[in-house]
């Protein structure tokens, strides 16, 4: 399957194609979720309006996960395939994972103010995310720091499956320490603790969160294959010259 | 046989240089002595605070000593070429970076984690529990180290790496610096031997087996 997608040119042929049906689906689904989680959803009980926030924190924290996860199966394949568009795809993901991470951890401070009378608490889920953050700017950074693409591309790949071993790695070590934070309640073995009210809009909300990755993603890796050709372009003119 | 000694031969290389180049563990002892003293500076004298905070904050200051010393660790070697001897040599370039790595303990980590002691008793920390927070400093060292191996390979190209290290390893130093800290702060109670030091030391473990095959990757892709 991955040597089907590695071929640049037909990832250009599939994605002129599916970028636009993934961003329309990202409006449509933004536009149903967004009034159902802040208008229709009832309030919590106990909490009130503020849990609404929920809808935009929680598919924020699952995808910034996600998009990470993503980027350890693109280095991986990168690294063992020596597929050039795996490295595309990881280098796109990643800014797009860093803004899912710094949202989860903004408009989580933003709840835990009026939920737990504080704008920032280090138990365990939020210091993993604030971890995970921190490797996102550390993979950027090291893009950013070296000039040839392919050796950033492979070193940047490792960097991001050492990554990966350390978040859980970092998660257990500071839920060492107690936490106050509520622990998770969708899943669990019991089955969900959420109710169908609340879990509907928020699986939209989780829908929209991923069709604007895939967007943003194929987006990305389209300039970023465009930018090769016109680069290759003009070192094939300066030679010609 | 010619494995163990290129081994051994890189470990005394990387020793001598380490105190003949810089004056040694000086400047990171020196960095650590200065930083420890802001500690009271910032927080304030009162001797209850310092006691409480003291000890687990010098897992800080010598974590940021340790970060220090990471920039010229491969760099140099990669300038004027033995990094390429390392690599032709019989030896797997993973047995002599863990050389470096532990040449590097012996020379900064030994010095800092001595130096810990009387910083430790000017925080207030009593004196039957220093040398138990030195102790589990040297042993946060070689954690530090084999993470610190990977993210200096990593950034062995780049000029001026230093701030580039700093944060790709900073997230590699986190476990260690909760186990660390909290082992610092149960050290006036229990002593050494608490459940906070026994996972400190596993991920020692782990960042000494895993950190050279990790540096040593990233080595072979500067050498490419």
């Amino acid at each position: 399957m991955f040597a089907y997608f590695a071929n640049p040119e037909r990832f250009m042929r599939i994605s002129a194609w599916a970028l636009p049906i993934a961003a329309a689906l990202a409006v449509l689904l933004f536009a149903i979720g967004l009034p159902w989680a802040f208008l229709f959803a009832p309030p919590d009980f106990r909490q009130g309006e503020s849990a609404r926030i929920m809808f935009v924190h929680v598919p924020a924290a699952w995808w910034a996960m996600g998009i990470y996860t993503f980027m350890a199966i693109a280095s991986f394949t990168g690294l063992v395939w020596r597929h050039a568009l795996a490295d595309v795809a990881a280098r796109a993901a990643a800014p797009i994972g860093a803004a899912y991470a710094a949202l989860c951890l903004i408009t989580g401070s933003f709840w835990g103010q009026p939920t737990w009378g504080t704008w920032w608490e280090w138990d365990a889920r939020l210091t993993s995310m604030l971890v995970l953050f921190l490797t996102y700017v550390g993979y950027l950074a090291l893009w950013a720091a070296i000039e040839d693409e392919t050796r950033a591309a492979r070193l940047a790949a490792i960097l991001c499956l050492a990554g990966f071993i350390n978040i859980p790695i970092v998660h257990f070590s500071v839920d060492w320490w107690n936490s106050l934070h509520q622990t998770a309640s969708i899943i669990r073995s019991g089955g969900s603790s959420m109710d169908k009210s609340m879990m509907q809009p928020l699986l939209m909300m989780a829908g929209a969160y991923l069709a604007a990755f895939a967007a943003l993603l194929m987006a990305g890796m389209r300039a970023e294959v465009f930018r090769r050709r016109v680069s290759a372009a003009a070192l094939r003119r300066a030679r010609a010259s | 046989m010619s494995i163990l000694r290129a081994t051994a031969a890189v470990f005394r290389r990387d020793l001598a240089l380490a105190w003949a180049a810089g004056g040694g563990a000086a400047a990171p002892v020196g960095f650590f002595i200065g930083a420890t003293t802001l500690i009271p500076l910032t927080a304030g004298p009162d001797r209850a605070t310092l006691a409480l905070i003291g000890a687990p904050l010098l897992w800080l200051t010598a974590a940021l000593a340790a970060l220090m010393v990471l920039e010229r660790l491969f760099q140099a070697d990669l300038e004027d070429g033995s990094l390429d001897q390392l690599l032709l040599s019989p030896a797997p370039l993973e047995l002599l970076v863990a050389a470096k790595g532990a040449a590097l303990w012996v020379a900064i980590g030994a010095p800092l984690a001595l130096a810990a002691i009387p910083m430790a008793l000017a925080m207030q920390t009593p004196p039957h529990a220093a040398p138990v927070v030195a102790l589990g400093l040297l042993v946060g060292l070689a954690a530090f180290i084999g993470a610190g191996l990977f993210g200096a390979a990593l950034a062995a190209g780049v000029r001026r790496g230093g701030v580039l290290i700093a944060i790709l390893v900073l997230p590699f130093f986190a476990p260690p610096i909760i186990f660390g800290a909290s082992a610092a702060s149960a050290a006036v109670e229990h002593g050494l031997f608490t459940p906070a030091f026994s996972l400190l030391c596993a991920c020692a473990l782990g960042a000494v087996a895993l950190g050279p095959i990790g540096a040593a990757a990233a080595l072979r892709l500067h050498l490419e």
